[in-house]
């Protein structure tokens, strides 16, 4: 269900007008706190619910993963590199998710895109994508498959 | 200019009492504007409401001693350091903007009604404060409206589109502006041009303190009921329903299974979006 703001929290600041991939978040032109313009084009991404610095945004979780009544809410928390999410039932029961949102400091491990040998024209020719080669493991060998990892596949439907 | 009593000066021209009728008016104005806010959008009711729900699922209860507590706290962080601002150039920008308004404001009441005759030496200090108040909602006023309004920033509107949102600043940065003006050119002692500013800086004050139910001068008082509020619901453990800060120290945090890849990696990772500013319209 699409995003709201509760607007006692919202401070205004814009992160989440920085963010919406659909561009919906906006300012309200009264109150000049943030609001969801159009509910109808929310993806439900979460990134506005996840970037809120105020955790000012909340959204009513799918159907499928807790019954209408539950209450679902996210902390970010970058500078420890951790998300948090509190699904409350609407019974009360409580489930608590923690997990990592980066696994190395902020900025430091970022590829150095520039630095890369652009593709030879052999390269623009082929078949394969830029660079995929080296990271299907060509390179090693050849391209690994279930056959030469050993692997087998059982055939049917099976659980 | 920043030693004369303009309002003392003004009283030659216009009677005393009429200048004080008008100031006890404006407090009039903004008490019964902010009464009328708060019965037209309901925010008692919101704010009970709230109270009521984070009481029902507070883990625990809150004595009256940590109740206070939290108030002073709020009064001290939230209201008086402006805490809430994650932005840090908004927050000094509110803050020139709050103490400058609260000492124009001050020395106003002191100079209109504790000197307000001519004859009467008024001490050097209260009009120098009500310049330097007045400079300092300028400064963070226009810093506020040409570069660190949301709409501007974040959505990369024109500093100059103006919506009702804009009712509030644009009317306190014309009457602190054209106060300043007005002061100037009664100090140099341009008689038409004083009354021309005269009446402009009094309808930019009447607008600010009289349009109370439809600009956000109001936020000065449910903000800080929102402040407490949340304050509130962190310490009975009802946290609006969001999650708990995560500890890394914690061993039920850190020997999680879902945690297992940041088990070696440093505690403090950095800041994230966070490094850079919202403004990438």
């Amino acid at each position: 269900m699409p995003t709201f703001v509760y607007m006692t929290s919202c401070d205004g600041c814009g992160h989440c007008v920085d963010i919406c991939p659909s561009d919906i978040m906006h300012i309200d032109p009264v109150y000049r706190r943030a609001y969801n313009i159009e509910p109808d084009m929310c993806w439900e991404c979460y990134a506005c619910v996840k970037a809120c610095p105020q955790n000012a945004i909340d959204v009513r979780g799918y159907a499928d993963f807790a019954p209408l009544g539950h209450s679902v809410r996210v902390r970010r928390e970058e500078e420890k590199g951790t998300i948090s999410w509190r699904v409350k039932f609407r019974d009360g029961t409580e489930k608590n998710f923690l997990s990592p949102i980066t696994t190395k400091p902020w900025g430091k491990c970022i590829p150095k895109l520039k630095d890369e040998i652009g593709p030879s024209d052999a390269m623009k020719e082929s078949q394969h994508l830029y660079s995929e080669p080296k990271y299907i493991r060509m390179d090693e060998g050849d391209v690994a498959t279930l056959e030469s990892n050993k692997l087998t596949i059982k055939l049917g439907v099976y659980y | 200019m920043f030693t004369t009593n303009h309002f003392a000066e003004l009283s030659a021209s216009i009677p005393i009492s009429i200048i004080q009728a008008y100031v006890l008016a404006m407090i009039a104005l903004v008490a019964g504007g902010t009464i009328y806010d708060v019965i037209h959008k309901q925010s008692a009711k919101y704010f009970f409401n709230a109270v009521k729900k984070s009481e029902a699922n507070a883990s625990r209860n809150i004595a009256a001693p940590e109740k206070l507590s939290l108030a002073i706290h709020t009064v001290a962080s939230d209201i008086l350091t402006s805490s809430e601002f994650c932005n840090p150039n908004r927050r000094i920008a509110h803050l020139l903007g709050m103490y400058g308004f609260v000492v124009y404001l001050i020395s106003t009441i002191v100079m209109v009604f504790a000197y307000p005759d001519p004859e009467m030496t008024t001490p050097s200090l209260w009009p120098a404060l009500w310049a330097l108040g007045a400079l300092m909602v300028c400064f963070g006023g226009y810093w506020f409206w040409f570069f660190i309004r949301v709409d501007v920033s974040a959505e990369g509107q024109s500093p100059f589109r103006v919506r009702r949102a804009d009712l509030f600043i644009l009317s306190l940065l014309a009457s602190t502006t054209l106060g300043l003006i007005w002061a100037y050119s009664q100090s140099v002692g341009s008689g038409f041009w004083s009354i021309v500013l005269l009446s402009l800086y009094l309808i930019a004050t009447t607008v600010l303190f009289g349009g109370v139910p439809w600009s956000k001068f109001s936020h000065m008082f449910f903000k800080s009921a929102a402040a407490f509020q949340k304050k509130t619901a962190n310490a009975n453990g009802s946290m609006n329903n969001l999650p708990r800060p995560a500890d890394r120290t914690d061993p039920d945090d850190r020997d999680r299974h879902s945690m297992e890849l940041l088990k070696d990696a440093p505690l403090n990772m950095g800041l994230g979006i966070k490094r850079e500013r919202p403004n990438h319209y």
